[in-house]
């Protein structure tokens, strides 16, 4: 059974947001959404202060609260580990937005680009209508996950069938793959760490770890 | 002078939630009255008359919650598709209750069949239940989630219901006005004492600093205005003062009107997102890990995750 969980190691972690930029410019998400981000925060009291970079987007949890209240089926949990979300179901109800603890969903109810009402060609070439009054998140690039089922390719291992922030994290902070496949990086690297998921109280068993220390 | 900017920090706090706005906050108001109502006319015991308004009432409620959440929605001519989700979803069930809520109450309202105006009261309570459990179905937002939010939602709901039947039975002179004054009375009291709980569960479980303000600083204008107050009146009206039927209209509306207060701040302006955190921060710098960090939110010693 394959589950395909994201590693992000904060000791590595610069805050250069090549990822949201990287997600941004694969996913084409619109002006003010960003799927992924890096959060800056600074923590601590003077002298004792601290200053850490959080990356965060869609944990893909494997107990998703945004699925189970979605009235539509718009939002599933695949077999592979991936949330899903067809855009031709949701009715932009926005429960899954309020059912989710990580500000990951985001509604985007009228068409915005960035310099005025008119979009740039870009922006005009890769517009989906589908996209506008739906909820939308991370997808953990699932059109390159899909793509390694036909290629014969692994995520996490060859780029093309990777999720584009992992590929583009300049200090190998970010690291995807199956963790159930005993080979798998991720694994290896969750058995040699410490580590901790986001919120995990909540029982929704989030597939983003986050390693800060060695074991 | 170069215009200030959030800074990224501000980012991982708890925000207040801006997707469901007054719309979604009116089905909330609304349709939790109207469910409340229809029950309280399924028991109240009053003229035919009397029981058709209330129904009315009820009913037209519970279809302005639906109608305003309907314009709120992204794709509403895709509004259908939230019958797809019976297994989990409480706003799927929410939406097939009221089905059953316009087809019984619009029976009942045709007929005056009493069986049909029980069986509206018990699909009006679980149109209440229903609507309880969606707020409590959101993690995302900690002052919704909490177990104590539904049994609130709940009596509130009731209270509100047995409000407006309060002013209809004043408006109709009804005999059994008395009666219906003594169970507001007791509805507002169960009101407040769900409330007082939810704030203490509340506080000891843990929520956002911000959500914890804005509940608390509406607290003694809620317990004064729309607890105190209504509670008074409706006892006036009991003890037979002059201007009964004003004392109960009195009581009534105020009930209605501190629920709704309290509803719209729930919704609104309590709403606060879970925010963002980190179980222990990574060792850089110096070679050490460091301590838990939740922005937004007060560290309670013992408490739980909230």
């Amino acid at each position: 059974m394959t589950r395909y969980v994201m590693t992000i190691d904060l000791r590595r972690c610069v805050g250069c947001q090549t990822c949201t930029a990287a997600c941004k410019g694969a996913n084409a998400t619109p002006p003010g959404i960003q799927w992924r981000r890096v959060l800056d925060i600074e923590s601590g009291e003077f002298p004792d202060v601290r200053r850490t970079f959080l990356p965060v987007a869609c944990m893909h949890c494997g107990n998703p609260p945004c699925e189970q209240v979605c009235p539509t089926r718009a939002t599933t949990k695949r077999a592979d580990g991936l949330v899903a979300i067809d855009y031709d179901l949701c009715i932009g109800c926005a429960n899954c937005v309020m059912a989710c603890p990580y500000d990951a969903r985001s509604i985007v109810h009228e068409p915005h680009y960035a310099y005025g009402d008119a979009p740039m060609a870009a922006e005009a070439k890769r517009f989906d209508p589908a996209r506008v009054g739906v909820s939308m998140k991370c997808t953990f690039c699932v059109d390159r996950i899909d793509h390694a089922e036909r290629s014969g390719q692994t995520p996490g291992v060859d780029p093309e069938v990777t999720p584009a922030c992992v590929n583009s994290c300049i200090s190998g902070a970010m690291d995807f793959g199956d963790i159930e496949d005993g080979a798998s990086s991720v694994r290896h690297l969750l058995a040699e760490t410490q580590h901790f998921r986001m919120h995990e109280e909540l029982g929704t068993e989030p597939s983003v770890y986050y390693i800060w220390d060695k074991s | 002078m170069k215009p200030s900017t959030p800074r990224a920090a501000a980012l991982a706090a708890p925000k207040q939630q801006r997707n469901w706005d007054w719309r979604a906050a009116a089905n909330f108001i609304c349709g939790g009255a109207g469910g409340g109502l229809l029950l309280a006319v399924a028991f109240a015991g009053i003229e035919t008359p009397a029981a058709r308004i209330a129904l009315l009432l009820g009913l037209a409620l519970i279809a302005t919650g639906l109608t305003c959440v309907w314009f709120e929605i992204g794709r509403p001519w895709r509004a259908m598709n939230v019958y797809r989700h019976f297994a989990t979803s409480w706003m799927t069930r929410e939406a097939v209750v009221a089905l059953v809520v316009f087809a019984t109450g619009g029976l009942a309202l045709l007929t005056g069949m009493r069986g049909l105006i029980v069986l509206a009261g018990i699909c009006g309570l679980a149109f209440l239940y229903s609507q309880a459990r969606i707020l409590a179905a959101n993690k995302g937002i900690p002052a919704w989630r909490h177990p104590a939010s539904v049994p609130l939602m709940m009596a509130t709901g009731l209270a509100e219901g047995a409000g407006f039947l309060a002013c209809v039975a004043a408006w109709f002179g009804a005999a059994g006005s008395s009666w219906i004054a003594l169970v507001l009375v007791a509805l507002v009291a169960l009101r407040a004492w769900f409330w007082k709980s939810y704030l203490v569960r509340l506080d000891d479980d843990g929520a956002p600093d911000e959500a914890l303000k804005v509940l608390h600083g509406m607290s003694s204008r809620l317990l004064l205005l729309g607890h105190a107050a209504p509670a008074i009146a409706a006892a006036l009206a009991v003890s037979g003062a002059p201007g009964r039927g004003g004392w109960l209209l009195a009581g009534g509306l105020l009930t209605v009107g501190g629920g709704w207060f309290m509803k719209y701040t729930l919704v609104r302006r309590a709403a606060f997102t879970q925010g963002l955190s980190m179980a222990r921060l990574p060792t850089r710098g110096r070679g050490v890990p460091g301590p838990q960090v939740k922005p937004g939110w007060k560290s309670i010693q013992g408490a739980k995750a909230g």
